[in-house]
């Protein structure tokens, strides 16, 4: 059998990949034949730019914040690029609170505090989820259960919160927004958290609660929205396709032999990357067709990155032409493309 | 991250030291030089580790972890660890209790990497506990008191989440992070890789809870399976075994967390650092360290009512190898930028005299108190000294 991807060059990074759900983002920008990576290490997120000819990299670091103090060893959760029709907004999620920088990491647009109580209780206190929703809203996750929107005007720093959605209590995982495009598609946005529950949202001046998918008290760690389809991967390893509006359950994988720790969708050709802490990234095929209400996933190919628990894994391209993926106590993104 | 790793994290790696300083006492008895042979007798032994259990166990000592809390960063930890040991009669000068802390991180963070499931660290944990409760069983009220910690230790841990439990996982990783220390037994065992990786299986049992992957199910709008496929897993695996025991006695299941070193050498705990050292030193130096009021209120509190060795002692120390070796060890050839493979000795004094930090610590903590002397009979112009670094 023909392999479907070969192995590229690594791009090196100043620091390694810490153990963390989703735990690499890509940004492609065309028209300057650039694509940007993001790697999280602790409290600093390391940013690499590549251009598509291999031959020039250059690097930036951006360290986490707290209140007045510029840097911070409050510990990063999570970074992701949001990509709006108007702008490309870069949010990192920490301990303290929401940053969001220009795509470049160039200059903090926004900063926002997290409520911390002023004894420590248990529980701990972070933000992680991150989705941009339709023309305007870049919705984060909270470890309360709380889903914070904020209000993006299309340039300046002008962000603000405009809705607190409280459906969860348990802390937010992760979040995705529809991608494939298509202003049909009734759900906008998908949250979930450490029960499992995935919460199906509409977007608009007020968030509307579509349905409620409970978990079986198994962790889901990333989530994916395609054309109404939900794609959830969990903690047992497992995959599972439901109808967003409905909450019909489609199929489920037995995909991975331990905690799934990111999922990733070409929108172009409904190819899906999932990546978890046994060594491997698997790449299947997604067929939906909403008129006939039918899902189809096949798998297609898998990559062993010896010895290296996958913490993130992305596609590099909207076709799926290419992936990238780190691991943790990795100092590099290693790369994929189809043969 | 998590607030509530403190406890798992010093209990763990409290054990691994136990385990550790027990085998090397024990092999003392056993080495060809007549000159060590004897000096840490059976009960020497015993005393050492009942005394570091004794602490460790304490009510006062697991309250403060037990508090929702940030880690600790390396040098608290290290502190903290080897107060612990100092609560013997044993001391460790701080190279020693480097290399020892050095084999306590890379035994512990091999255990968190191959967790199957965050819930496992748990049984991991229970692991080390069962383990010490063995070593101080001749104690019935050290016994009680480990029994009592673990009760403690349950009642805190098995009502959380796996959601939870994997955030507490990540946050020791992150602790872990970039230590790539080689060991003589894990690579000797094969469990770490040349350039101090750990090696990860793509085989064996999935975790409790989990499916073997491979496998696609699709159903119907009413729950209903009406379809199967199965597709190349790229792996070997087998269904999960049964779930180890959460009480507080029972089959745990794992190996990990058991006593890996009670039939080592002194080769077998040799180390080898293979991260430039910038790495490290480089955690250490993240921002100012709010937590340090809070570690050294821990330490005053351990100090407060710990036996202070005298500064004033004379001169009486007598210095015991726990890794003798043989001066032409040729060591593992490693690449040539590493640095060379070098034989570390451990070296424990039984010593009146402190001269580590942390005495100088305690010494602005606490009063200094007057110590009954320890069996200092043994020998005090006994000098063992190997020294081949």
């Amino acid at each position: 059998m023909a392999k479907m991807y070969h192995k590229e060059k690594s791009i090196q990074i100043k620091s390694s990949a810490s153990a963390l759900y989703n735990n690499l983002s890509v940004l492609r920008i065309a028209p300057r034949c650039l694509t940007y990576f993001t790697v999280v290490h602790a409290n600093v997120v390391n940013m690499v730019s590549a251009s598509w000819d291999g031959l020039n990299y250059s690097h930036r670091q951006l360290q986490s914040k707290e209140g007045n103090v510029a840097t911070s060893s409050s510990l990063i959760m999570q970074a992701a690029w949001c990509v709006l029709p108007s702008r490309d907004l870069l949010v990192l999620t920490s301990q303290k609170g929401i940053q969001m920088y220009e795509s470049d990491g160039s200059i903090m647009v926004y900063w926002h505090a997290l409520e911390t109580p002023e004894t420590p209780t248990a529980q701990a206190v972070f933000a992680r989820g991150i989705a941009a929703v339709r023309e305007k809203y870049i919705c984060v996750g909270v470890s309360s259960g709380s889903v914070l929107v904020f209000d993006v005007p299309s340039k300046g720093s002008n962000i603000t919160l405009s809705e607190v959605l409280e459906e969860h209590t348990e802390a937010i995982t992760d979040m995705a927004s529809e991608c494939s495009g298509s202003m049909e598609c009734i759900a906008d946005l998908v949250s979930a958290d450490d029960s499992g529950l995935l919460c199906v949202w509409k977007s608009g001046g007020d968030f509307q609660l579509l349905n409620k998918i409970p978990g079986f008290d198994t962790s889901c760690s990333s989530l994916k929205l395609w054309k109404g389809t939900v794609i959830a991967g969990y903690g047992t390893g497992q995959i599972r396709l439901y109808e967003g509006v409905t909450g019909i359950l489609h199929a489920e994988v037995n995909a991975h032999a331990r905690w799934i720790y990111s999922l990733d969708i070409a929108p172009f050709t409904g190819l899906l990357l999932s990546a978890a802490e046994d060594s491997l990234v698997r790449v299947w095929h997604l067929t939906i067709t909403p008129e006939t209400n039918s899902v189809e996933i096949e798998h297609l190919y898998n990559e062993c990155v010896t010895d290296t628990q996958i913490c993130g894994a992305k596609f590099c391209d909207g076709d799926g032409y290419a992936f990238a993926v780190t691991g943790y106590d990795l100092s590099e993104i290693i790369r994929y493309t189809q043969a | 991250m998590s607030l509530r790793t403190l406890p798992l994290l010093v209990i763990n790696m409290g054990g691994e030291m136990l385990y550790i300083l027990d085998q090397r006492l024990r092999a003392q008895n056993e080495t060809d030089d007549k000159a060590l042979r004897g000096f840490w007798s059976e009960e020497d032994r015993k005393r050492v580790l009942n005394d570091i259990v004794r602490t460790m166990f304490s009510k006062a000592f697991l309250e403060e972890l037990m508090k929702p809390q940030d880690l600790y960063s390396h040098k608290a930890l290290r502190c903290v660890l080897t107060r612990l040991a100092h609560t013997s009669i044993m001391r460790l000068n701080p190279a020693s209790m480097d290399r020892l802390y050095d084999l306590m991180t890379m035994a512990l963070k091999h255990q968190i990497l191959l967790c199957p499931r965050p819930r496992d660290f748990l049984l991991i944990s229970f692991n080390h506990i069962d383990a010490i409760r063995e070593m101080v069983t001749d104690s019935p009220s050290l016994v009680n008191q480990i029994n009592d910690a673990q009760r403690q230790i349950i009642e805190m841990y098995t009502p959380l989440s796996d959601g939870e439990l994997q955030l507490m996982r990540q946050t020791l990783l992150a602790l872990f992070q970039d230590f790539h220390i080689r060991v003589s037994i894990f690579l000797k065992e094969k469990i770490q890789n040349p350039d101090g990786r750990f090696v990860l299986s793509t085989s064996g049992p999935v975790p409790h809870g989990s499916e073997v992957p491979g496998l696609i199910r699709w159903f119907n709008s009413r729950g209903r399976e009406v379809r199967r496929r199965e597709f190349p897993s790229g792996g070997c695996y087998t269904s999960a075994v049964r779930e180890g025991s959460f009480d507080i006695s029972g089959d745990r299941v794992t190996r990990l967390g058991k006593n890996k070193y009670s039939a080592t050498s002194a080769e077998d705990t040799r180390t080898s650092d293979t991260s430039k050292n910038t790495s490290k030193a480089k955690q250490e130096s993240v921002g100012p360290n709010p937590l340090a009021k809070e570690e050294l209120n821990l330490l005053a509190k351990l100090m407060g009512g710990m036996e202070v060795w005298s500064l004033a002692q004379a001169d009486t120390g007598i210095r015991v190898n726990l890794f003798p070796t043989d001066e032409d060890d040729g060591g593992i050839s490693v690449g040539t930028d590493e640095p060379s493979f070098g034989v570390i000795n451990i070296q424990a004094t039984k010593d009146h005299q402190a001269n580590t930090e942390l005495t100088r610590i305690a010494a602005e903590f606490t009063e200094q108190q007057d110590q009954p002397e320890g069996p200092s009979n043994k020998g005090d112009d006994l000098l063992a000294m190997m020294d081949d670094l």
